[in-house]
This record gives C-alpha cells, structure tokens and sequence, in this order.
C-alpha cells in the first residue's frame, strides 16, 4: 500500500541512547498502598462512628489509630527508602518548596500521623487501664482523655488531604499524560475507602451485624466505582496522544496486561458481589475473603497504573 | 537576559561531536546523558534519509521539575537557566516524572538528579557551553533570546514561521529552539522504535535508576561510609556482570558501589 512506503509513515529509530526504564516502581506503590489504609481506617472509622453506637464497636477507639498508625509508618518507611538521598529528606523541613504537592503531602502526612500517634497513645492507655497503671506518663495521658474527642475531627478532616495528595503529585508529573487530576482524585478517594472497610472488616467479629452490613456496603460501593473508572480510562482514555500510546501498548497485549485484568477480576469484580452478598446474609469468613482480595487487586491496580505510563519514550 | 538554545537541525550532520564534549566538560557518567544525538531514518529505499536531532533540558519558562521539586534543588537563575543543585537534591525523582522530554537522570556516582545545565558554570566566566564550541558546522545557537541583536534572535526572526520547540502543547514554554525539524524528529511518537538501535550493544532500556549497586542499606549508610575512587567500571559492562559469575566474587566497591 503506498500509504506505507511514504515518509510519513516510515521514521525509525536507528541509533539512540538507553532509556531509563521503571524509574518510581514497587516502593511507590507499597507506598500509596499503605498510605490508602493509614487514611482509609480513620475516614470510615468516622463513617462507623458517625453511623452506630459505640458500644457496637467496642475495639474501634483504639484499634482505628493503631492501624493507622502502622500503615503509615510503612507508608513513610517506603516513602524514604525510596529516595536514593534518604537522609536529605530533612530538606522538605529545612527547604521547603511550596508549588510541589511532594512538599505539601509530606508535612500534611507529617502532622497526621502526629495527631494519630497521639490518639493511638491515649486510647492505647485507656484500653488497657492495668497497663503501667503507677506510672506518672500513663496517669497524665489517662487524664487527658478527652484529648482523643477534640482532635479527632481535625484528623478526619486531614485524613482527606493526605490521601489525595499523591493523585495532585501526579498530576505535577507532567510528562505522564495518563495521570489526569479528576480521574487521579477519584481513584485515590476511592482507593482509602476500599482499603479503609477492607481493613476493618478483619477487626469486626465481634463488632455488631449492622456495622458489617455497612462495611460490607462501602467496599461493594468503593469497589464498584473505582471498577467503572479504570474501565473509562483504560478503554476510552483516547484524547491525549501519549495516553493513547501508553494504552494501545497494554491493550496489545504488552507488559502489565495480564497484571491488569488479574487485577480487576481479584480486586474489584469478586470483592463487589461477595461484599454485596454480605449485605443480605451475614458470612464473615466470605466478607475477610473480599476484603483480602480487595486489598491485594488494589495493590496490582496501583502498581500497573503507576508503572505504565513510565514505559513510553520521552523523546 | 534570558538565555535561550537553538539548533537548526539542517546543519546538524551527527558527529556527536556535541554529545562527547558534554560528557568530558561535565563528567558525565556511563549510562546517564545531559545532551544526546538521536538518529532518525526516514521513508524506504532508495528514497530514504537520516536526521540527527540533538536533544537536551529544554530550560522552560514554566518547567515542570522545578515546581514539584519539593527542596527546590531544581531553581532558576536570573538568566532564565534551569539549575540543580545535587547537595540539596533528595533524589525523589519527582522531576525526572515530570519533565516531559525525559532530559533529567539519576547521576550513578552522586545518586542525584542531574541534567543539562547550559554549562552555567562556562557562561558564568564568559565561556560557551562545551557543546556550541565543539560543533564543527555552528548547528548550535546560543545566546541571549531577550537581546534583539543577539545571534540567536536574528536567527529566529530570519526562520520566521520554521522556529519549533518539542511538545508546546505542554504548555511549559521551552527556551530552547530547533530550525528545520518536522514531526517526525521531534515527536517521540512519531516514529518507531525497533529493538537494538544502539552503536555498541542493544540494550534499550537501562534497568536501574541510579547505581544499580547502591543498595537500600547504602542509601543510608553512604554518608558515614568511606568512598572509593569512583570510576565507573560497573557501567561498562552492566548487563554482562549480571550473567557473567566471575564477577560475582568481587567486592562492592570493586564493582564501582558506594
């Protein structure tokens, strides 16, 4: 056909140098991962709170900061072993450069898990009262109880800002056009709750029918959504060239193809109909299945997404 | 001043002869390039052709590194160049994802980001960048593009309607120009990419950001460590050290780590 022999249509590249392949790789993703959690506990811990009594979920005061507070320290624990200077991370504190959503993220996160560490200490306490019950620290934090109450909205508040951020992180890395803000927000939102009522399913045996009902519906709903929207990106994401590019390679079969679709089916299709069964019928060992499967399908969906648009040439 | 780069790509003849003073006036290691040459082959026989389109930081006005550079190792300086400053440097990589022509690398022996600086530290004393003075046939152009009468404005107003710059729908306003480019030189997209264009091996991709012998424990250790004399023998032969088994009785530091 002449339409492949003119010049148009024949450039190739003959001689070049090697290209940086992955270059943000599993330690991101671990690291988004986690940071879902850490946020999404506190946020649906809320919901839970918001929704129900206390008393039908005893172990919610001081489990939903623990949690927290451990998912975050794995979070902040990949965020600086992935920098090759881990030690300069000082300089976000010493320099900082306010246009970069990596700044912002890191002393938003930095504040957060402040105030988790916080609450994590005081419930732990009150928890446990026989625990270092002579001590003078531990009376102190017990008579300051009520320390929790007050700073517990402005965690729930902060709690939303620090999941978002990487999606704005993204969205400053520029030269990755599937990344796109809305999607990206959305996606991140999305991501907490999924990871937020996945986690605290394992944690609610004992925790009222009602409250699982409603866990159960947020990971179906969370699940469901997130599903939809890497559906529309994955298949109709074609209004900008590299978007395109970094698709038309996965969707021929390439690099991450399968990961993709193992992904979808583990992490969302299974988890929406056996989070949707357990809204009718209450089986807790088919609930912990879901919400195993949601947290690993979110970590491949995450990790393709994340590495993908890093497969395309620059220039 | 604002200064600003220009190429015009009907000059350019390959020789790389850019691309090699570059590396010696900046040191720039094995593996990492701060200015390339890429070659392009173009339509079928017997009606083909070549073209060469050197590619470097385009130092954009509104450069994606510097904003989400969260240390601001990436800065401006007054005279519109686009600086790092790798003691400052945290090594996020955050700029090399967000510089939409891929002109940032991790340095191997710093373990920082580093790129195309327009030889600032030459312009400084007066001097040229290393690549404008190497170039046998003046297909580098540089200069103030604020001064009207400078050699880089009248070229740009003398190709009126020819003057391009890569990816403006980015919107990150590059000082830095090509004459006589079209699509398929300077659209990444444009053109294919066949397995093995490299000139002396055919590795593609490198599979490693960085050292690749700069370990976890390393990242935290190198400060307090003693250093070797760096001399990057682990680059020359990265993708056969890790089949040949020979090598694997080396120290680390035999290997060029940190």
């Amino acid at each position: 056909m002449v339409e492949h022999t003119i010049n148009a249509t024949n450039a190739v590249v003959t001689m070049d140098v090697a290209l940086p392949g992955i270059i943000w790789g599993w330690m991101i993703t671990l690291n988004m991962w986690a940071k879902s959690i850490g946020t999404g506990v506190v946020l649906i811990g809320a919901f839970l709170l918001y929704r129900h009594k206390k008393e039908d979920m005893p172990s919610l005061r001081w489990t939903m900061p623990l949690i927290s507070f451990i998912a975050l320290n794995v979070f902040l624990l990949f965020t600086l072993v992935d920098l090759h200077q881990p030690l300069r991370m000082i300089n976000i504190f010493l320099h900082p450069h306010w246009t970069s959503a990596i700044t912002v993220g890191a002393w938003m996160a930095t504040i957060f898990t402040g105030l988790i560490t916080v609450m994590m200490v005081i419930s732990g306490f009150d928890a446990f009262p026989d625990f270092r019950r002579h001590c003078e620290v531990a009376k102190t934090v017990r008579g300051n109880s009520d320390v929790y109450e007050k700073i517990f909205p402005f965690t729930v508040f902060l709690a939303i800002p620090v999941t978002l951020y990487t999606a704005v992180i993204m969205a400053e890395s520029s030269a990755r056009e599937l990344w796109q803000a809305p999607t990206e927000l959305m996606q991140m939102l999305l991501a907490a709750f999924m990871a937020g009522s996945a986690t605290l399913i394992f944690i609610s045996d004992s925790w009222s029918k009602e409250v699982r009902k409603d866990l159960a519906l947020v990971l179906a709903m969370s699940v469901f959504f997130s599903f939809m929207m890497y559906m529309g990106e994955y298949f109709f994401s074609f209004k900008a060239a590299e978007a395109e590019a970094t698709l038309a390679f996965v969707h021929s079969g390439g690099e991450y193809n399968i990961q993709f679709w193992m992904a979808m089916s583990l992490g969302f299709i299974v988890p929406f109909f056996l989070a949707t069964a357990n809204i009718k019928n209450d089986n807790k060992t088919l609930l912990r299945f879901a919400a195993i499967l949601a947290l690993i399908g979110l970590y491949l969906a995450k990790d393709v997404w994340l590495k993908i648009p890093q497969l395309l040439p620059l220039s | 001043m604002k200064l600003g780069f220009l190429v015009d790509l009907n000059l350019c003849m390959g020789c790389k002869g850019c691309e090699v003073a570059c590396k010696v006036e900046n040191e720039v290691p094995l593996s990492s390039w701060r200015l390339r040459v890429k070659y392009i082959d173009m339509g079928t026989f017997p009606d083909a052709s070549r073209h060469f389109t050197p590619l470097r930081c385009n130092h954009c006005e509104n450069a994606p590194c510097e904003r989400i550079c969260p240390v601001s190792a990436l800065h401006y300086l007054e005279n519109g160049i686009v600086n790092v400053d790798s003691e400052r440097c945290i090594a996020c990589a955050g700029c090399m994802m967000a510089c939409p022509y891929g002109a940032i690398y991790m340095d191997p022996e710093t373990n920082t980001a580093d790129k195309c600086t327009y030889c600032a530290h030459r312009i400084e004393s007066g001097m040229m960048p290393a690549c404008v003075v190497a170039c046998p046939v003046e297909a580098n152009i540089f200069g103030d593009i604020e001064d009207d009468n400078s050699h880089i404005s009248r070229y740009i107003m003398e190709h009126q309607g020819g003057v391009q710059v890569r990816k403006p729908e980015k919107h990150t306003d590059p000082k830095h120009f090509y004459v006589g480019g079209g699509n398929q030189t300077l659209n990444p997209l444009a053109h294919k990419r066949i397995e093995g264009y490299g000139l002396f091996n055919n590795i593609t991709h490198l599979d490693h950001v960085g050292d690749p012998h700069h370990s976890i424990l390393d990242r935290f250790l190198a400060p307090f460590a003693s250093h070797g004399a760096s001399d990057n023998k682990s680059f020359i032969d990265f993708k056969q050290t890790t089949d040949d088994n020979s090598t694997k009785d080396e120290s680390h530091e035999d290997k060029g780590g940190h």
